[in-house]
């Protein structure tokens, strides 16, 4: 019996996205729905002074103007312990229930209209005049204040400080030493699918049709919300149209949509405008890093000292895990890394793609780049020279670490040995031509999950859980680990998530949900084949896939049974505590500038990952080389252009915010270096989904300076930072 | 967006008369109307939808080539006479907007399209052309995608067309259609400076409409060539663009025509630079010495100075590609 | 918060009126929207049309607001939501369909506009329940992940194929640029319009 892990599946919900039968949150059509549309504040900080509604209930089909003045005020009962979706420290903006305006593009209002074009039409009259407060609207103003975490103080929070031996002692005693500071502007997730939710109440009875990348916390959340049991909240999610990480929080038109349905008694579909996403699901916060790298003359780092300031709002504190790459990526003797969040009137930041460790590594690895010039070192012997064999910052063994075979293959495939070696010293044409690399790296995290497996009288298999798809192919892997585990063909497996009704799953986030959700799978299947096993004995069961479907048909037929189900949680086990546990990676760039007019095209990226064991190297290759793009879009494009004045993101539209579009991306490919871990969870996986950003703008950047001799320390590169001009 | 009647009349008298009154819009292909009034930039109470008017077509005369108001920009960027003949206006369509927008979208109605200017987009926001006498942000703010030509202290927005900048270069006139017959005005003095009223942006009267462009067949015309710089590489406005068309004897210019595009309020014709161009040789110096005469009068902002340099070499290499085509 | 109640004491002390705008703080003129007269709306009736759509080969009818877009049209009205919204402005190529075989982003087409045309959808590509080259070199290539841009992809590639372009990589590139994909599957998009492009030139042309 072969097995399908391992093999290039073709993704099962493939003819549903095809043919435009994937349903997303707003494909739903409860029959009755009313449409809602948001006000928002036009000011950074203050007071709603009054809100003039008259003009907006006078529009035809306006059915209600809900607001602070006419809202009820809900229960938002404290979550205890809080998801850890949430920030630990502050309390999440409450929808219309003061007066209180906290960002610019806060919901102050929702109109709520029969038809789309009404309700739009009706927010555009509701007229606000504001008490204007003194907002915090300047970044390096409020810079000034930073200060750690809160959360920092207390076990299990994101560290604000970490510190191996003097390294400021040994950076001023380094021979070689690199001093830079490193500018990522706010960055958005801009996926395609616009967040949105239906609400309908039925009775003491909610139901959303909503877009999230956790259905369990977002029904617990609305029931805290509304101060009713959780059972009373079903949320209903199969397909997510993208969200790399904005759709992990339960944001306040979620709860805004469900408040109107209970007050118009009426199905509302509120789904946020394109410029609205820009100030209501979070973002990659701005952050601005100090990197000082001292080394001896041989190139052996003898100190790190990384400082990083980032952006939070005023009424939450969202801290990441920034200073994580700089005290385990390499082998140093000494560390000071310090981690500070300025709160400004902005709405809460959230994770994005790779969450602090893409931020971290990027001014490392830019630094790095910058340390091997100052040591006349080649970057990638300059990494190995300082290569970690055990994680320092931890003190533990690895679980696995193969990043010197990523390296390797990865230099070999891209011909690492044709870089020029020196900047500014290869041309085509008009262009310039560049290589440059980094590292990527992304912890392998875990969690709780549960499934449900059930055999069905035709011999076919259900599995179910609460898990999500945005995109990894969260049904093909699942259904790839069930079949193995039953002995069934993938196409005799029915796997299906993103019901709050289902069992249990954890965030699908941080690259976790093939670790969680497929061992809780894995586990209710092996329980659920055990149980057929115990009624029949199994020499009676075939070998042959095809003749099993039959062969358990017979078995629960003979047994009278409808169906057999086993539900089984699966728990992280200690490992996690004896041994440090990351995915690790290489990626390579070649660049080309136009010597004249600065533009920047990337004809190659390779990135070689080591993440464990790869369940579909089709849909895993399709999730790096998409993360590659993105990191094409970090480095050269993206960056929310903030005004000051205003308390605002000027450029909130995908016209203005540029992601990549399919002109800008040429040669991607992406590598998985065979890797074994017996730690890591029962399937051996890292997961790929985030540590695919990692490594890929500080690769480009490098890049530039080898095609350029120009280095960029500010993303995004355009091209008048490349002309210096 | 506010409710609107609909009307879609089949000759200019009815049109240009619908189109008088306060508070319409004509619309053909909607690209650029349409998204300004979901945003609130704009308002109607009444749209015309002049897409039943004979305005059509593409007509290739020995003066030159009519392009009738409502040909899409695809129709328009596929003739294969105009690839040849004038070939910076079909690089100045397939390098504006995507393949679907310019199925929709009419050439008349690119030239009319709107600034990108960010505030002017964000109705939340001061913008003395979308609300005269609130102010100017850009002036102060995130004014990268603003001009460095043709300003004002009201107004820094950039004209966003890339179409224009080919035709201004080209020397190509608008034909106008009222209720009392044609007029033809040279693109060059269509678009108006912002001055202290940006909210008017053009010379088109109540009810005007275009209904035709025409561009003259000149001796620069097929050695004419569009050239675009943007931060994607496709899919985007340009940040900076200039357009060249070169007549040539030999080595010897004898006329240049050079426009450029993204650094002004209007599609922006650079007389000084064809000065210095005709009878010169062509070859790079040359083509840099006269490229700096299209920076005085330059006036740049706090996040649009590199468009100085930026715009003298697009035009260089504008002027280079023009000059090495066959 | 104890520390705005300050604030609006400080503000109201200072100025006679302490009712301000950012804008206006910052030196900025009226800017208020109310400020801007706004038309008068045409009466109820006027708003509103009866409109016929042939969507699919079918000629559907439906009353709709005028302000109504195709793409709203199809998904709110027609129930076909296959066709999706990612900005609702022309900027990401979601709502792509066909009019009369040419690709068009729907939610810049006015329903009553598009009256007379032969629209396609997404749902309709198949035909007899037969997926149509492009769709099945799209799941071939994994040429999606979320699959929310997928509709939209798709369309543009059966336009593509047909509007003659040759299919080499630097040409599907370009000509697939008004269609953004988030998670990047680009690469295989091309892949997958060239092997739809190579199947329809080896067997039986490209239906639509």
């Amino acid at each position: 019996m072969s097995g399908s892990v391992g093999q290039p599946i073709d993704r099962v919900d493939g003819p549903a996205k095809v043919g435009g039968k994937a349903r997303y949150a707003a494909d739903f059509r409860p029959s009755g729905v009313v449409y809602g549309a948001i006000v928002t504040a036009a000011i950074a900080k203050g007071r709603i002074a009054a809100l003039d509604t008259t003009a907006a209930e006078a529009i035809p089909g306006v059915i209600s103007v809900i607001h602070h003045g006419n809202a009820p005020q809900l229960a938002y009962a404290p979550m205890d312990p809080r998801p850890i979706v949430d920030p630990k420290t502050g309390e999440a903006l409450r929808v219309f229930q003061n007066d209180q305006v906290l960002f610019a593009g806060q919901p102050i209002a929702l109109v709520v209209a029969e038809e789309p074009e009404q309700a739009i039409q009706a927010a555009a009259l509701v007229r606000a005049s504001y008490a204007v407060g003194n907002a915090a609207s300047d970044f390096s103003h409020a810079s000034l204040e930073a200060r750690p975490p809160e959360e920092s103080r207390h076990p299990g929070g994101k560290p604000g400080a970490l510190r191996r031996g003097d390294a400021d002692a040994a950076f001023a005693a380094a021979t070689r030493r690199v001093d830079a500071s490193y500018e990522q502007p706010a960055e958005f997730h801009c996926a395609i699918e616009l967040h949105g939710t239906i609400a309908r109440w039925d009775h003491d009875h909610l139901t959303l049709w909503d877009k999230t990348q956790w259905v369990d916390n977002d029904r617990t959340e609305m029931a805290h919300v509304f101060g009713i049991p959780d059972d009373n909240v079903r949320v209903i999610s199969p397909f997510v149209g993208g969200a790399f990480g904005s759709a992990l929080r339960s944001w306040p038109h979620v709860a805004a949509a469900a408040l109107a349905s209970l007050l118009v008694n009426r199905p509302v579909e509120l789904v946020l405008t394109r410029r609205q996403q820009f100030s209501s699901v979070g973002y990659r916060p701005r952050t601005v890093q100090r990197v000082r790298l001292g080394a001896d003359d041989n190139g052996r780092l003898t100190a790190v000292i990384h400082e990083a300031v980032a952006q939070t709002s005023a009424y939450e504190e969202y801290a990441e895990m920034v200073i994580e790459p700089p005290a385990m990526l390499y082998s140093t003797p000494t560390l000071r890394a310090d981690y500070r969040l300025a709160p400004m009137n902005v709405n809460t930041p959230c994770p994005m793609r790779a969450p602090g460790i893409v931020t971290g590594t990027l001014a490392l690895e830019l630094a790095m780049d910058e340390l091997a010039e100052a040591c006349d070192l080649d970057p990638l012997r300059l990494r190995l020279l300082n290569y970690a064999e055990r994680d320092e910052n931890k003190n533990l063994p690895w679980s696995s670490k193969s990043l010197r075979q990523c390296y390797a293959i990865g230099a070999e495939r891209f011909g690492w040995s044709r870089r020029p070696s020196a900047p500014a010293s290869r041309r085509d044409g008009h262009w310039l031509v560049g290589y440059g690399m980094a590292s990527a790296v992304y912890p392998a995290h875990r969690a709780p999950a549960t499934a449900h497996a059930e055999l069905r009288a035709d011999g076919t298999a259900s599995v179910t859980s609460a898990a999500s798809d945005m995109g990894p192919g969260t049904y093909t892997s699942m259904t790839q680990v069930a079949a193995d585990e039953l002995g069934l063909p993938i196409n005799a497996v029915q796997f299906e998530l993103g019901d709050s009704l289902m069992p249990p799953a954890p965030v699908h986030g941080g690259s976790m949900t093939m670790a969680s959700v497929g061992s809780a799978v894995q586990a209710a299947c092996r329980a659920l084949r055990a149980k057929a096993l115990d009624l029949e004995h199994p020499n009676r069961l075939p070998q042959d896939r095809g003749a099993m479907q039959q062969a358990y048909a017979r078995l629960l037929a003979r047994h009278r049974l409808d169906c057999l189900t086993a539900e089984t949680e699966a728990m992280p086990d200690d490992a996690a505590g004896r041994f440090s546990m990351y995915a690790f990676g290489a990626v390579f760039a070649e660049v080309r500038v136009d010597a004249e007019l600065g533009e920047i095209r990337v004809p190659r990226l390779l990135g070689v990952y080591a993440a464990g064991r790869i369940v579909n190297p089709k849909t895993a290759r399709s999730q790096c080389i998409g993360g590659m793009v993105g990191g094409l879009g970090m480095a050269l494009t993206e960056r929310g252009q903030w005004d000051d004045r205003f308390g605002k993101i000027m450029n909130a539209s995908l016209a203005d915010y540029l992601v990549p579009v399919n002109a800008d991306v040429q040669s991607i490919e992406a590598l998985f270096v065979p890797e074994e871990d017996p730690w890591v969870n029962p399937l051996g996986v890292k997961g790929v989904g985030e540590i695919a950003l990692v490594g890929v703008a500080p690769a480009i950047l490098n890049a530039i300076h080898n095609a350029t001799g120009r280095r960029i320390r500010s993303l995004p590169a355009t091209l008048e930072k490349v002309m210096g001009c | 967006m506010l409710p609107f009647t609909y009307s879609r009349p089949r000759n200019i008298g009815e049109a240009a008369t619908a189109g008088a009154q306060p508070g319409t819009e004509f619309i053909a292909g909607g690209t650029d109307l349409l998204p300004l009034l979901k945003e609130g930039v704009r308002r109607a109470n009444r749209l015309v939808d002049i897409n039943d008017l004979p305005l059509g077509g593409i007509r290739h005369e020995a003066a030159g080539v009519r392009l009738g108001a409502l040909t899409r920009m695809s129709d328009a960027a596929d003739d294969e006479r105009l690839r040849r003949d004038y070939p910076a206006v079909v690089e100045a369509l397939l390098a504006g907007a995507s393949p679907q927008l310019r199925n929709l979208a009419t050439v008349g109605g690119n030239l009319l399209q709107h600034t990108r200017c960010l505030y002017f987009h964000d109705a939340a926001m001061p913008c003395n052309k979308r609300q005269p006498g609130s102010g100017c942000p850009a002036w102060d703010g995130q004014n990268r995608g603003n001009a460095i030509l043709g300003g004002s202290r009201a107004c820094i927005a950039t004209h966003a067309s890339d179409l224009a900048v080919a035709l201004v270069a080209l020397e190509a006139r608008v034909v106008l259609g009222a209720r009392h017959g044609e007029r033809e005005v040279p693109l060059a003095d269509f678009h108006r400076l912002p001055g202290d009223t940006p909210q008017i942006e053009t010379v088109l009267e109540p009810g005007e409409v275009i209904t035709a462009i025409f561009v003259p067949a000149a001796p620069y015309s097929r050695r004419s060539t569009y050239v675009k710089l943007r931060d994607r590489a496709s899919f985007e406005w340009a940040l900076t663009s200039a357009a060249a068309a070169l007549d040539l004897a030999g080595d010897t210019i004898r006329q240049a025509r050079v426009a450029v595009g993204g650094v002004a309020t209007k599609p922006w014709r650079l007389p000084k630079v064809e000065e210095a161009l005709a009878g010169a040789r062509a070859d790079r110096s040359i083509f840099h010495a006269a490229a700096e005469l299209a920076a005085q009068g330059a006036e740049p902002r706090q996040f649009n100075a590199f468009k100085v340099e930026l715009m003298k070499r697009a035009i260089v290499r504008a002027l280079a590609d023009a000059g090495s085509l066959a | 918060m104890p520390s705005w109640s300050r604030r609006v004491f400080l503000l109201s002390s200072a100025s006679a009126t302490f009712l301000l705008t950012a804008a206006k703080r910052l030196g900025f003129g009226q800017r208020s929207a109310a400020a801007q007269p706004s038309p008068a709306p045409p009466p109820p009736e006027a708003q509103t049309a009866e409109i016929a759509l042939t969507i699919n080969g079918q000629l559907q009818r439906l009353r709709i607001d005028l302000r109504t877009t195709l793409l709203d049209a199809l998904r709110n009205h027609l129930g076909l939501t296959g066709t999706k919204k990612g900005c609702d402005l022309g900027q990401c190529g979601a709502c792509t369909v066909l009019a009369d075989g040419r690709r068009i982003n729907a939610c810049l087409a006015l329903a009553v506009m598009q009256q007379g045309k032969d629209i396609t959808t997404i749902e309709g590509l198949a035909k007899d329940g037969e997926q149509h080259p492009v769709q099945a070199a799209f799941i071939e290539q994994d040429a999606f992940q979320c699959g929310y841009c997928t509709p939209g992809q798709i369309m543009s590639a059966v336009a593509f194929l047909s509007e003659g372009h040759e299919p080499t990589d630097a040409a599907i590139r370009e000509w697939m640029s008004g269609n953004l994909c988030r998670c990047g599957a680009y690469p295989n998009i091309v892949e997958a319009i060239k092997q739809a492009a190579h199947q329809s030139t080896n067997h039986a042309p490209l239906h639509l």
